[in-house]
């Protein structure tokens, strides 16, 4: 949340900067907030999955990004802490990417059993 | 006395222009996004290789869910102005804040209680699906961790007029690190909202 800036202290904290931060979360906050409805809106459209895909997660990575660098302060924080965060999304990358690369596997698809591919019978609701 | 036994836990190390604490919190969130991250990989997973899918809309409740985000979103803004309270050494509004914050974190958990519920009626458990297996799974864990994000806030709620006594730095950096745990909190049901019940 707060700016780090070495916190030796907090008693010199400006509370011109801290008004200055509170008017920032509002705007945040009403920001989320209308995407958040926009979110949902979008789900209406019914768009091809690729772009629901798409448009979902970019409004949700953007979200996100809102929440990490004004609600937890990232955008003022220190870079050791960036450090440790670049790691993770590395990562985090790597681990999200890898099924992926899985699916591109054709040879061990081709042999795979049938109920491997298919799963569980189907919930209500089901499409193809 | 604690301040002897765990260095740099109000003033900030030479090396890193950080507290300790701050540095522990993060590392934790770290560690946190490769849970969760597992269990998204797991996601991807199964539903690229299932030959069908349900679209989250024809199971789960859309509405309820959307309120949910609401409340989560609006938590953390509370969340962040308990904060800027008790910077500003408002413990009326610090108070209100902080409450207000634990009050919706129970507010997302009452909502979250019916939605378990009329999945059970409606027999959809988690052997049913793989999609409501990972429902049950993802919406579980982070319904357990805004569990433990509330205790923690309470705590700092009920605790705080000790910790005035003693530490005021104190207090202020351990609800910042509260804070950043909650906001991770809503952060992660940003992704789980759309991908769970939109997609």
């Amino acid at each position: 949340m707060a700016s780090s800036a070495g916190h030796a202290g907090h008693a010199g904290h400006d509370p011109a900067e801290i008004d200055k931060h509170v008017r920032t979360y509002i705007i945040v906050f009403a920001t989320l907030l209308v995407l958040t409805f926009v979110t949902v809106a979008v789900s209406y459209l019914h768009l091809s999955i690729g772009a629901a895909v798409a448009v979902a997660l970019a409004v949700a990575s953007f979200k996100a990004s809102l929440v990490a660098l004004f609600f937890m302060h990232l955008i003022s924080e220190r870079q050791v802490i960036l450090m440790i965060l670049g790691l993770t999304v590395a990562f985090a990358v790597v681990l999200l990417v890898l099924p992926f690369i899985t699916n591109l596997d054709h040879i061990t698809a081709a042999n795979m059993p049938a109920a491997m591919t298919h799963g569980a019978p189907a919930a209500p609701g089901a499409h193809h | 006395m604690s301040a002897e036994l765990i260095p740099y836990i109000t003033e900030a190390r030479p090396d890193t222009g950080l507290t300790n604490g701050k540095i522990g919190i993060w590392c934790f969130l770290a560690s946190e996004v490769m849970l969760f991250g597992a269990f998204f990989a797991s996601y991807i997973v199964l539903r690229t290789s299932a030959a069908e899918w349900p679209h989250g809309s024809s199971i789960l409740n859309v509405p309820m869910a959307t309120l949910n985000t609401v409340v989560l979103i609006t938590s953390s803004v509370t969340m962040v102005m308990a904060w800027a309270s008790l910077m500003r050494n408002d413990m009326g509004k610090y108070r209100l804040f902080l409450g207000t914050t634990v009050a919706l974190g129970f507010c997302f958990c009452i909502i979250k209680y019916f939605e378990y519920s009329a999945k059970f009626e409606h027999n959809l458990l988690p052997h049913t699906h793989n999609f409501i297996a990972l429902y049950f799974i993802m919406t579980g864990l982070h319904a357990a961790h805004v569990i433990g994000g509330m205790i923690t806030n309470a705590y700092f709620l009920v605790a705080a007029p000790s910790y005035l006594e003693h530490d005021r730095d104190l207090l202020i950096n351990r609800v910042e690190n509260s804070g950043l745990f909650w906001h991770f909190v809503d952060l992660v049901w940003i992704f789980l909202f759309p991908i769970l019940y939109l997609l």
